[in-house]
């Protein structure tokens, strides 16, 4: 595998009143385990379900009731731990996180706080302007998602529906290595795309499948450096944890303002109380979940329901032998195989679909660059002006092929192929046949083009005298010929027909 | 450890248990009488023990990735005080 290196990016600066601050950030993002049933019960995930429907007795925290796991969502646990290059622990164990909330009946979340199922790991996010940040995981464990309430059906009552209670969640923990809003979303995006990868969590955000909890803080500039020397906390300023965000651009805005809103305090003299916060999206602030202030005190203990969950080696060994290639990978290897461009190759590789569709497209055309293009400036830019995505793209990737290989080939030139791929995409049709049916053949025949250049060049005389006056000129008769050709002549051979007869 | 008054209302409270004032104390007790128990566990070295976990020689029993559960709505509200349109209706919480 080719080795990318990067530059590491600047830390984001905030201009205070008095003077620069940089921000800290750490995350936890919660992933929702693709699975069919719950960690705990039997009871089904599917998404928008009659309330209450998918609910086990176990997940209504019934008396009597006990959890039993789900081995599917600990085999996703452990291919997401090994995609983000981390250890798994071959034995973890289930705690109790005691707390009380309507969407909660168990009045407490099993959860993993003093033995995650996966341990050290690291993720690396380009920035796309040739940086990139390592940004090193603390811990994955798994976890119980709550359920949802709802408040504006009944101006007096919240209604509560427990179909999500008990879905499996992957509670991915970060260092605070991320040093800016921009890294922030950035991770998220990259956690997300290696998830997709590995096929262990869906991504949609907008469901609420992909979640993060965002810590920030703000230090003067070089106190970050110093924590980094010696791993010492109070170097970097009190931080306050920014709950619960389902979108990439709200991260961004709630660590932007959060960020100015305790730069602001400090500047006054104040201290920043370490508390949980909620981002208003309609506002754009965030603000002091003040309730969730005593509730800190959740009393962890190992839950008596579960022994400690032990896996083997050799069952770790299988699920890491069967991981797809992940999007590093792909990436550096679209770089050394088929010569791609760093920005080329991360478009492509963004979304597994797409890199899919490209590959098949080079082993046909066999042009790497060329395959490139076409699929991220042509394909990419017709499907969105459809607002289509490459899975319900017209035109296959054999197709696309097709027309590559004849332009390679010689048979079309590049701005005939645009009108080719056009009628492909829109009529459909094997691109061969219809070129050859429809005329678009390119006329690489000199004899022919010779005519053209030579009747051209006889009817005006005056741009002949013009264009050995000033050779740029000579481009006007490449343009008249290609004209008089229909666009089917080679405009190699018309070029080098037009210098030669004009003797320039 | 000394559990004081304060701390006993404050357990109480966590645990959402109603206890009056004048009980306290005798629960503050309780709770001391217990720790000190603990505290005469505490004295013995088990550096070198495993913690016990189970008392049965068993392996956490797993299950398949199946739905075998749910679809029971009437089932799961039966006891709810106040349910409507499907959805458990509680007092109104909202942050």
């Amino acid at each position: 595998m080719l080795d990318l290196t990067y530059q590491t990016p600047k830390p984001k600066v905030i201009a205070g009143a008095k003077h620069d601050w940089e921000l800290v950030i750490g995350m936890e993002v919660h992933a929702q385990v693709a699975s069919k049933s719950k960690l705990f019960s039997g009871a089904s995930t599917l998404f928008g379900a009659e309330p209450n429907s998918n609910v086990a007795f176990v997940d209504a925290g019934m008396p009597g009731m006990l959890p039993v796991i789900n081995d599917f969502c600990v085999a996703q646990a452990v291919r997401t731990g090994l995609g983000l290059k981390a250890a798994i622990n071959l034995r973890s164990a289930f705690d109790r996180k005691n707390y009380f909330y309507p969407d909660l009946p168990q009045g407490y979340q099993i959860s993993q706080l003093y033995h995650p199922i996966v341990g050290e790991g690291e993720v690396l996010v380009e920035m796309g302007d040739g940086t990139a940040r390592i940004v090193r995981i603390e811990r994955i464990h798994l976890e119980q998602d709550a359920g949802k309430s709802i408040h504006d059906m009944d101006p007096a009552l919240s209604f509560v529906d427990l179909n999500r209670t008990g879905v499996a969640l992957m509670e991915i923990v970060s260092r605070p290595d991320i040093r800016g809003p921009e890294e922030a979303a950035a991770y998220v995006a990259k956690l997300r795309q290696i998830m997709l990868y590995l096929g262990t969590c869906d991504g949609n955000m907008q469901n609420g499948n992909l979640r993060a909890d965002v810590n920030v803080s703000v230090c003067r500039p070089g106190a970050y450096e110093r924590y980094q020397e010696t791993q010492d906390f109070s170097h970097l300023g009190t931080r306050c944890e920014i709950k619960n965000m389902n979108s990439l651009r709200f991260i961004q805005a709630a660590i932007d303002y959060e960020a100015r809103r305790q730069i602001a305090i400090l500047e006054a003299g104040g201290t920043i109380d370490q508390e949980t916060r909620l981002y208003d999206p309609d506002k754009g602030e965030t603000r002091s979940m003040r309730s969730k202030e005593e509730a800190h005190d959740y009393r962890y203990f190992p839950d008596p329901d579960l022994l400690p969950l032990e896996i083997e080696q050799a069952w770790v060994d299988e699920i890491a032998a069967n991981l797809p290639e992940l999007p590093d990978a792909k990436k550096a290897r679209f770089i050394g195989d088929y010569g791609l461009s760093d920005y080329d190759a991360s478009v492509l590789t963004a979304d597994l679909d797409a890199a899919q569709y490209f590959e098949v497209v080079v082993a046909e055309a066999g042009d790497g660059k060329m395959a490139a293009n076409w699929v991220i400036n042509e394909l990419f830019g017709r499907l969105k002006k459809d607002e289509a995505d490459i899975t319900a793209s017209p035109v296959s990737p054999a197709q696309l092929a097709g027309v590559i290989r004849l332009i390679k080939s010689g048979d079309i030139s590049g701005k005939i192929a645009k009108d080719l791929f056009e009628i492909v995409y829109t009529e459909g049709g094997d691109p061969a046949q219809i070129v050859e049916a429809r005329g678009m053949k390119q006329v690489t025949d000199t004899g022919a083009i010779e005519a053209a250049v030579d009747q051209i060049i006889a009817e005006n005389p005056a741009h002949v005298e013009k264009a050995k006056q000033n050779p740029k000129l000579a481009g006007w008769f490449v343009g008249q010929v290609m004209k008089a050709t229909g666009g089917k002549a080679n405009p190699a051979t018309v070029n080098e027909l037009v210098t030669a007869k004009l003797g320039l | 450890m000394s559990i004081d008054r304060a701390t006993a209302a404050k357990v109480a409270k966590l645990a959402r248990i109603r206890v009056d004032e004048a009980d306290l104390p005798a629960l503050a007790d309780d709770f001391n009488a217990i720790l000190g128990f603990i505290e005469q566990l505490q004295e013995l070295d088990v550096s070198d023990v495993e913690p016990m976990v189970s008392v049965t020689p068993m392996r956490l029993p797993r299950r398949e990735d199946v739905v075998s559960d749910g679809d029971q709505q009437k089932a799961v509200l039966a006891n709810a005080p106040d349910a409507r349109e499907g959805f458990f209706a509680v007092p109104k919480v909202v942050e």
